[in-house]
C-alpha cells in the first residue's frame, strides 16, 4: 500500500518555515517541515497547541502563506500562488472542518450545503452531502436548531459536498463529547473509504489516532515521529 | 486613570471612524438649530427692541388729502396712544452720473421736531433744518448704494418742479428694515431711496399745506386693533382714505416676519431629524459593542464592578462621541450663523443686529447632542446592566433564524444562498433594516425638498417675467391721468409700445370674508403684460366680472360666477357687485384684473390709466432715460430687465449655497447611516464572511453579501425619498406661502434622479469604504475563536 500511496502524492512540502512577526516576538511556528501526503490516505496530526499542526494545515489548504519552502499539491506550487489564485484552489480542491463549524446562522442546513454546490464545478447534490453524514431528515433546520454534532456533520457535508481532494480537519471533535464526536469521526472515514478523499484530522484526543493510516506528531514546529498503522480501528471503537 | 477609563478612550480610538461618522450627523443637527433658531432669536429680539426704541407704529393708513384739524378726532379713538400725521409723496430722481433715473420715497418730519413715531435713527450727519426746503436725510442703503455722504446733491423732480436737493446725513428706519420699490421685486437700494424732508418743505412741494396723506398710530396696550382700524377708517372715508392696517401687512414687517417663519421651521423641522437618526445609530453602534464586549462584561461584573459602573461606561461611550459632534456642530454653526449673517446684511437694514447667538443657545445645542447621544445608548448600556456575569461569560447562543411565510415566499423565486442571507438578515432586524432605509430615505428627501427649488424658480420666473410681464419698463404715474396723456409717453425717444393700465386700491368681500388688493384694469387687447390661466394659457382681462388669482380666491372662498363685493378706494369709492370670471394663476402678489374700459363703464367716467407698459428700441435707451427724468406726474419706473437680473442674481447666488448645504447634509446623512450599517454587519458577519472566503467564495462574492443588503435598502430608499422629499417640498411651498408671494411646486425627474444619484453615490462610496476591511479579514483567527 505504501508503495501506491508515494506514487500518488496529493500534498508535498519542502523545507517549510512559517515564522509569525509581531513586533518585537518572533515566533517560529514551522521550522523545516518535508511531508507527504497520500492520495487516499486519513493521516491524524498530533501535537500540543502552538507545536505548528494548524500552521501547516492552513498552509496546506491555501488559507496561509510560508514563509520559507515550497509547497505543492500535485503538481501544483501552491508556494507561488496569489491571492486570487489561492481562493480558486480552496473553490475547486479544499474542503474544511473546523472546531467550531462556522456554519452561517441564516442558512438552513441544506442552504449551507448549497453555498458550496452552488460555486463548485463537479458538485454533489446538498441532500446527497447530507444523507452522508446521516443528517438528510434535518437538511430544513437552520444551525439554532440542531446540536453540535449535527451542526459538525452539516460543516462537513459542507466541505465534501464540492467532491474535494482533500479534506482537511482541525480539531473537528474538539467542541464535541465523545459520542457526538464518534458520529462525526464515522462521517469522515466513510467519506475517506467511500470517495477516496485524501484526510488530515488535527486532534488532541490521541486516540483518535487509531483509525488513521498515519499518525504524524508534530513538536515545536517540527515532525518528531511519524507511524504507520498496520490494523486501524473503526470510529465505534475508539473511546476518548 | 482607571482601567475602565482607560478602555473608554481605547474603545473610542478603535472606533474613530464610525463615532466621527455620527459625530458628523450629530453635528449637522447641532449646526442647522444654533444657526436657525440663534439666528431667529437674534433678529426676534433685535426686532423688538428696535421697534421699540424707535417708536415703530402698530396702525397705518393712506389717504388722499385731510385737514390737520382731523388729527385730534384720530386721538380720541379708544385705544389709541399717540398718532403721528405725515406727508409722503414719491418723486422721481436724477442722480448726477446715472443714465437710470431712481425713485424717492419722501417722507415729511414734523417742523415741531422729533417725530413722536416711526422715529428714523440718525447714521450720520444731521436731520434737515425745519426752516430749509432744500434738504433732505436719506437713508442709509440709498446712500451706501450710490456713494453719498452729507454734502451731496441730488435731483428731484418733485411734483413737476425739478429741485436740487442737499444730503444733510443718513439714517434708518424701522419703517424700512426691508426696502422695496413699487413693482420691484427685489431691493433696489442704488434705484430706490427713502428721503426725509421738513415738513413745510413737503408741504409746499406736493400740495400738501396744513394737510397730510398718511397717518400712523400706536395702540394702548389692550387696545383691540381691528375696532381702532375701522374707527379711523370711518373717519378717513371722507378723506379719501386708503384702507387702514395692521404691521401684518406693512411690507418691511411683513419680509421680515417671512424670514422669521422660515428660520423658525427649519429650527423646527431639519434638527429633529438629524437627532432622530443620531439616536438610531449610536443605539446600533452602542449596541454592537456590547454585544461584542459581552465576555468583558461578564469579567467586569466578576471582579466586582457594579452594574451602574458598567452601564455608566457605555453611556460615557456614547456621551463622548455626542461630545464631538456638539463641538463639530457648535463651530460650524456659529460659522453657519455669520454667513447667514452677512446675507442678512444684504437684505436688511438694521441698525444694530445683534449677529452673536445667545450664550444660552449654545448650552441647549449641547444638551440637545449628550441627551440625542444618551437616548440612543441608553437601551444598551441598561441590557449591559442586566447581563449576570455568568451567562456573559459563555458564548451568546447562535441567532435564531427560523423559516417563516416570508421566507417561504421568498424561497420560490430560487434565490441565490447568497441572496437569502442577504434577504433574510433583513427579516431578522427589521426594525434596523427599516431605520437604515428611512435614513437614507430621509437624504433623499432633503435633497428633492432643496433641488426642486431650481426648477421651481425658473417656473416662477418663466411666469412672473417671460410669459405675462414682456414689457421692458413700466411707468408708474402718481395718479391717474386722461388716455390722452398716452400720446405723450408715446412721444418719448425710443418707445415702441405703450400699454396703459390702471390700478385701484379695493376691499373685496365675500360674505365675513374681505382682503385689501389692487384690481389692475388692463386693455382686453393687452399683449406685454398678460394674464395666464391656470393651464398657462393667455386670457384677456374681462369686460365682465373679476379675475382673481388663485391664492386670492381661495383666501376668499370664492369661485367662478360667484358674485363679490368690490368696495373701491379709489375715484368715487363706490361699492359695486362683480362676479368673478375666471380664476388665474399668479405667483407674486393677490391681483385681481379687469378691462380697463370695464372699469371706467363700472365709474362712469371717461379712459384713464395710472402706469403703462413699454417696450424700448434698445439703441435710444439712454436718451428714453434722459428724457423720463423731466416727465411730470410720474412715480417711478421699474426696468423688467434690471429686475429680472437682480432676481436671479439673488437668487442664484442663494441657491447655490443651500444646495451645497443640502448636498453635505445629505451626504452626511448617507455616510452616517450606510457606514456605520456596514461596520456593524461587517462585525456580526465576519465569521459568515471568513467562512465563505474559506469554502472558496472570491472576494467579490462575499463582497456581495455585505453590499448586498445596504445596496437593497439604497435602493428600496429611493421611492420612499422620493415621496417623502414631494411631501417635505408640498410643506415648504404652503410655508414660504404670503400674500406678497407663493412658489409653484416644480418636482421634475432630473430632481430626483439628481438626488437619488448622490446619495447612491455617498452609499456606494462608504459601503466600499468598509468592503475595503474585507481584505484584511483574517481567516485563520475569525475561525479559531468562537464569536
Amino acid at each position: 500500500m505504501d508503495q501506491t500511496l508515494a506514487e500518488n502524492a496529493v500534498f508535498r512540502t519542502q523545507a517549510v518555515t512559517k515564522v509569525y512577526e509581531t513586533g518585537e516576538v518572533r515566533v517560529v511556528a514551522l521550522d523545516g517541515v518535508d511531508l507527504t501526503l497520500h492520495a487516499g490516505e486519513l493521516t491524524v496530526l498530533l501535537g500540543p497547541s502552538g507545536s505548528g499542526k494548524s500552521t501547516l494545515l492552513n498552509i496546506l489548504g491555501g488559507l496561509d502563506h510560508a514563509s520559507e519552502g515550497r509547497v505543492w499539491f500535485k503538481d501544483l506550487e501552491l508556494t507561488k500562488l496569489n491571492e486570487r489564485a489561492l481562493t480558486r484552489f480552496r473553490r475547486d480542491h479544499v474542503g474544511f472542518v473546523f472546531q467550531f463549524y462556522n456554519l452561517v446562522a441564516s442558512l438552513s442546513a441544506r442552504e449551507n450545503v448549497a453555498l458550496v454546490t452552488d460555486i463548485a464545478p463537479n458538485p454533489m447534490s446538498p441532500e446527497e452531502a447530507l444523507d452522508i453524514v446521516g443528517l438528510g431528515h434535518r437538511m430544513n433546520h437552520f444551525p439554532a436548531e440542531l446540536s453540535g454534532g449535527e451542526q459538525q456533520r452539516v460543516a462537513i457535508a459542507r466541505a465534501i459536498a464540492k467532491r474535494p481532494e482533500v479534506l482537511l480537519c482541525d480539531e473537528p471533535t474538539g467542541a464535541l463529547d465523545s459520542k457526538t464526536g464518534v458520529q462525526v469521526l464515522e462521517a469522515l472515514d466513510r467519506i475517506n473509504k467511500d470517495l477516496g478523499t485524501t484526510t488530515a484530522i488535527i486532534t488532541h484526543a490521541a486516540e483518535i489516532r487509531k483509525m488513521a493510516h498515519r499518525v504524524i506528531r508534530f513538536q515545536d514546529g517540527r515532525i518528531v515521529s511519524i507511524e504507520h498503522n498496520e490494523t486501524r480501528l473503526t470510529p465505534s471503537e475508539i473511546e476518548w | 486613570m482607571r482601567a475602565l477609563e482607560k478602555k473608554l478612550i481605547r474603545d473610542l480610538l478603535r472606533l474613530w471612524s464610525q463615532g466621527l461618522a455620527i459625530a458628523l450627523v450629530l453635528g449637522c443637527g447641532v449646526a442647522i438649530f444654533l444657526m436657525s433658531y440663534g439666528m431667529f432669536t437674534a433678529l426676534t429680539e433685535t426686532r423688538a427692541a428696535y421697534y421699540e426704541r424707535n417708536r415703530f407704529a402698530e396702525v397705518f393708513a393712506s389717504l388722499r388729502r385731510a385737514p390737520q384739524s382731523l388729527m385730534p378726532e384720530i386721538a380720541a379713538i379708544e385705544g389709541v396712544y399717540a398718532v403721528e400725521t405725515r406727508v409722503k409723496g414719491s418723486a422721481i430722481l436724477d442722480l448726477p452720473g446715472q443714465v437710470e433715473s431712481a425713485v424717492g420715497q419722501f417722507i415729511s418730519l414734523p417742523a415741531s421736531g422729533e417725530p413722536r413715531l416711526n422715529l428714523p435713527l440718525l447714521r450720520s450727519g444731521r436731520f434737515p433744518d425745519v426752516q430749509s426746503d432744500d434738504e433732505v436725510m436719506v437713508n442709509e442703503p440709498f446712500a451706501i448704494a450710490n456713494g453719498y455722504v452729507p454734502g451731496d446733491t441730488l435731483m428731484a423732480n418733485l411734483n413737476g418742479q425739478k429741485r436740487v436737493l442737499t444730503i444733510t446725513g443718513t439714517a434708518l428706519s424701522p419703517e424700512f428694515i426691508y426696502t422695496i420699490g413699487p413693482g420691484d421685486m427685489m431691493p433696489d437700494n442704488q434705484g430706490y431711496g427713502i428721503l426725509w424732508m421738513s415738513e413745510p418743505a413737503m408741504a409746499a412741494a406736493f400740495d400738501m399745506d396744513g394737510a397730510f396723506n398718511d397717518v400712523s398710530l400706536q395702540l394702548r396696550r389692550h387696545a383691540r386693533s381691528d375696532d381702532v382700524i375701522d374707527r379711523l377708517d370711518d373717519l378717513l372715508d371722507p378723506f379719501g382714505g386708503l384702507g387702514a392696517h395692521d404691521r401684518v401687512q406693512q411690507q418691511s414687517h411683513a419680509f421680515i416676519d417671512g424670514e422669521l417663519k422660515q428660520l423658525q421651521s427649519m429650527a423646527y423641522v431639519l434638527p429633529p431629524v438629524f437627532l432622530g437618526i443620531t439616536i438610531f445609530l449610536v443605539n446600533m453602534v452602542i449596541g454592537r459593542i456590547v454585544a461584542l464586549d459581552r465576555s468583558e462584561i461578564g469579567l467586569l461584573k466578576a471582579i466586582g464592578y457594579s452594574n451602574l459602573e458598567v452601564s455608566l461606561h457605555y453611556l460615557a461611550l456614547a456621551v463622548a462621541i455626542a461630545l464631538i459632534g456638539t463641538l463639530l456642530g457648535i463651530l460650524v454653526g456659529t460659522w453657519m450663523a455669520r454667513g447667514l449673517a452677512e446675507l442678512y446684511a444684504t437684505f436688511f437694514s438694521f441698525p444694530y443686529l445683534i449677529f452673536a447667538v445667545r450664550p444660552d443657545i449654545y448650552i441647549i445645542a449641547t444638551a440637545l447632542g449628550l441627551t440625542t447621544a444618551s437616548l440612543g445608548a441608553i437601551q444598551s448600556a441598561l441590557s449591559a446592566a442586566r447581563l449576570p456575569p455568568a451567562v456573559a461569560m459563555s458564548p451568546p447562543a447562535p441567532p435564531n433564524y427560523q423559516s417563516s411565510m416570508i421566507d417561504r415566499l421568498l424561497l420560490r423565486a430560487r434565490p441565490s444562498q447568497r441572496t437569502m442571507m442577504v434577504l433574510r438578515n433583513i427579516m431578522r432586524w427589521p426594525l434596523r433594516a427599516g431605520l437604515t432605509m428611512l435614513g437614507i430615505a430621509l437624504a433623499v428627501a432633503v435633497l428633492v425638498a432643496s433641488l426642486f427649488f431650481e426648477d421651481t424658480l425658473e417656473e416662477l420666473i418663466d411666469s412672473a417675467f417671460y410669459s405675462t410681464n414682456r414689457q421692458d419698463v413700466m411707468l408708474i404715474l402718481t395718479q391717474e391721468v386722461n388716455s390722452d396723456a398716452l400720446e405723450d409717453i408715446r412721444r418719448l425717444p425710443g418707445v415702441l409700445q405703450v400699454e396703459p393700465a390702471q390700478m385701484h386700491g379695493a376691499i373685496l368681500r365675500n360674505g365675513h370674508l374681505e382682503k385689501r388688493v389692487g384690481i389692475e384694469g388692463r386693455p382686453a387687447t393687452a399683449d406685454l403684460a398678460r394674464i395666464l390661466d391656470q393651464d398657462g394659457k393667455v386670457v384677456a382681462a374681462p369686460a365682465n366680472g373679476l379675475l382673481l388669482s388663485t391664492r386670492l380666491a381661495s383666501q376668499l372662498a370664492i369661485g367662478v360666477g360667484d358674485p363679490l363685493t368690490v368696495e373701491f378706494l379709489t375715484g368715487q369709492r363706490e361699492t359695486h357687485v362683480v362676479n368673478v370670471a375666471g380664476i388665474v394663476t399668479s405667483y407674486i402678489g393677490l391681483p385681481a384684473y379687469m378691462e380697463d374700459t370695464a372699469l371706467d363703464r363700472l365709474m362712469r367716467r371717461s379712459s384713464t390709466f395710472s402706469y403703462a407698459n413699454l417696450t424700448l428700441d434698445p439703441a435710444k435707451e439712454q436718451e428714453f432715460h434722459a428724457a423720463i427724468k423731466d416727465l411730470p406726474r410720474l412715480a417711478g419706473t421699474v426696468m423688467i430687465a434690471d429686475t429680472l437680473e437682480a432676481f436671479e442674481e439673488t437668487i442664484e447666488q442663494n441657491i447655490n449655497i443651500s444646495m451645497v448645504v443640502y448636498i453635505v447634509i445629505a451626504v452626511l446623512i448617507t455616510v452616517g447611516v450606510t457606514y456605520n450599517s456596514a461596520r456593524i454587519q461587517l462585525s456580526e458577519r465576519a465569521r459568515d464572511l471568513a467562512s465563505l472566503r474559506i469554502l472558496g467564495f472570491t472576494k467579490t462574492e462575499v463582497s456581495f453579501i455585505l453590499i448586498g443588503e445596504i445596496a437593497f435598502l439604497a435602493l428600496l430608499a429611493q421611492p420612499i425619498g422620493w415621496l417623502l422629499g414631494a411631501g417635505l417640498a408640498t410643506a415648504m411651498i404652503a410655508g414660504f406661502e404670503s400674500d406678497l408671494y407663493s412658489i409653484p411646486l416644480v418636482l421634475s425627474r432630473d430632481t430626483f434622479a439628481l438626488s437619488s444619484v448622490v446619495v447612491l453615490a455617498a452609499a456606494a462610496a462608504s459601503t466600499l469604504l468598509v468592503r475595503r476591511r474585507l481584505d484584511r479579514l483574517n481567516l485563520i483567527e475569525v475561525m479559531k475563536t468562537r464569536e
